[in-house]
């Protein structure tokens, strides 16, 4: 079936099966930066914003995303870097494989919260795994982000 | 698990219609557990454009959309008044923000999922559902159907209930299925003691219910009575999370705990 769908800014009509998964749209129509992980909802690495909002892209399907707003960091080239100078300053960052849905959820989560707690912070982001860096390092990054107007 | 064709109807009949006219048709709901079945669906029936995702106020109750999503439960504070925001605490707790907002209230509640976080809460609060054809009925008459639903769940009902509420989920991490999990409260009409995750469907404990409700003033070894009859009258099974016994074990610490913060 057809859908039509805004993608980084750009409305786009695509032809997708019923069953088929938006991170398989996305990854085919170039945005690479959504990466499959778990494939079970459960590690946030398919993260994508979906009208604003963070949602695991393994889980949803594409033929629901109709006439919606997709927005992954291919979108948000910006304050994806942003976020980066603060993990890599905190040495927060290894192989990197977490970031682009970690910078998504955080972009969504600053826009959400308004002045989010410690406790706050982590339980929004406990569907985002990242096997390689530990999370205190990250706290720190992502405090500091957050304190940027 | 494969899908043959996508509908998103524009009215709650055209559903129902496409539902009972194929075997093999399905609500999807929010889609979030799809994976999880092994079978094929002919026609996955989508009611996103129904306006059923909205959580609204009446007199004496509130009214949950199907489609609202879980998130949307745990962002709506005014449950925060209803036994002591058991509904806010569960839905928080279910997996990561980005499969909140995919997952709807209506499809944990229509799929029975024995791992649901939310079914316990909900029983334990007495709520009702509305199924299109059907009308209203007790969710706990609902949980006790067995066989395929050639209805459509299409609301859930909560009463603005004064009272105190208990809920816990034990996990081995915070995007696991749980282990087991509890829900009690305690109002004027009694108390209700609800185990899930046993891995079966949440179910009441019954006999412990009406155990502790006929004693006037109930205290530490009637409440350590109570919990061992709620151990003894449900059944619990294994799996890769936990054995059965220690499920049992469980039960009867979660049951001790919650009866001690409503009661005592």
């Amino acid at each position: 079936m057809k859908i039509k769908i805004k993608i980084n800014g750009t409305i786009k009509t695509i032809n997708v099966k019923a069953d088929e998964y938006l991170v398989d749209t996305l990854r085919n129509n170039g945005c690479v930066s959504v990466r499959r992980g778990c494939d079970t909802t459960s590690c946030g690495i398919c993260t994508v914003l979906l009208d604003g909002a963070p949602v695991a892209s393994c889980s949803y399907l594409s033929c629901r995303a109709d006439s919606h707003e997709v927005t992954t960091v291919e979108g948000i080239q910006e304050e994806a870097a942003l976020i980066a100078d603060f993990f890599g300053h905190e040495g927060a960052d290894q192989c990197g494989y977490c970031n682009p849905s970690m910078a998504l959820t955080l972009y969504a989560m600053k826009r959400e919260l308004k002045n989010p707690d410690d406790d706050e912070i982590r339980a929004y982001l406990v569907g985002n795994l990242c096997r390689c860096s530990g999370y205190v390092a990250q706290h720190r990054a992502i405090r500091a982000y957050l304190e940027v107007e | 698990m494969k899908i043959d064709s996508y509908r998103r109807v524009g009215s709650i009949e055209e559903a129902y219609e496409l539902l009972t006219e194929k075997s093999g048709a399905a609500i999807i709901g929010g889609g979030a557990w799809l994976k999880l079945m092994p079978k094929t669906i002919d026609t996955a029936i989508d009611l996103s454009d129904l306006g059923l995702d909205k959580v609204t106020g009446l007199e004496n109750e509130y009214e949950i959309g199907c489609m609202v999503k879980l998130r949307q439960l745990e962002k709506f504070t005014p449950f925060q008044m209803i036994f002591d925001g058991i509904l806010i605490q569960s839905a928080g707790s279910i997996m990561g923000v980005t499969v909140r907002n995919i997952a709807t209230a209506g499809g944990t509640v229509a799929g029975k999922y024995g791992f649901s976080d939310l079914l316990p809460v909900l029983l334990a609060m007495d709520a009702e559902v509305e199924l299109y054809k059907r009308g209203r009925l007790k969710l706990e008459q609902f949980m006790d159907e067995t066989g395929v639903l050639k209805d459509i769940l299409t609301r859930i009902y909560i009463r603005k209930t004064e009272g105190r509420g208990w809920f816990y989920t034990m996990k081995n991490t915070a995007i696991d299925f749980p282990i087991l999990n509890a829900a009690i409260t305690s109002s004027q009409k009694g108390c209700r003691i609800v185990i899930g995750a046993r891995p079966y469907k949440a179910a009441l404990a019954k006999k412990a219910m009406q155990f502790i409700d006929r004693i006037e003033k109930p205290g530490e070894v009637e409440i350590i009575e109570a919990a061992n009859i709620a151990a003894g009258e449900l059944k619990f099974g294994s799996n890769q999370r936990g054995s059965s016994d220690y499920r049992r074990e469980l039960c009867i610490t979660f049951v001790k705990r919650g009866l001690r913060k409503v009661l005592l």
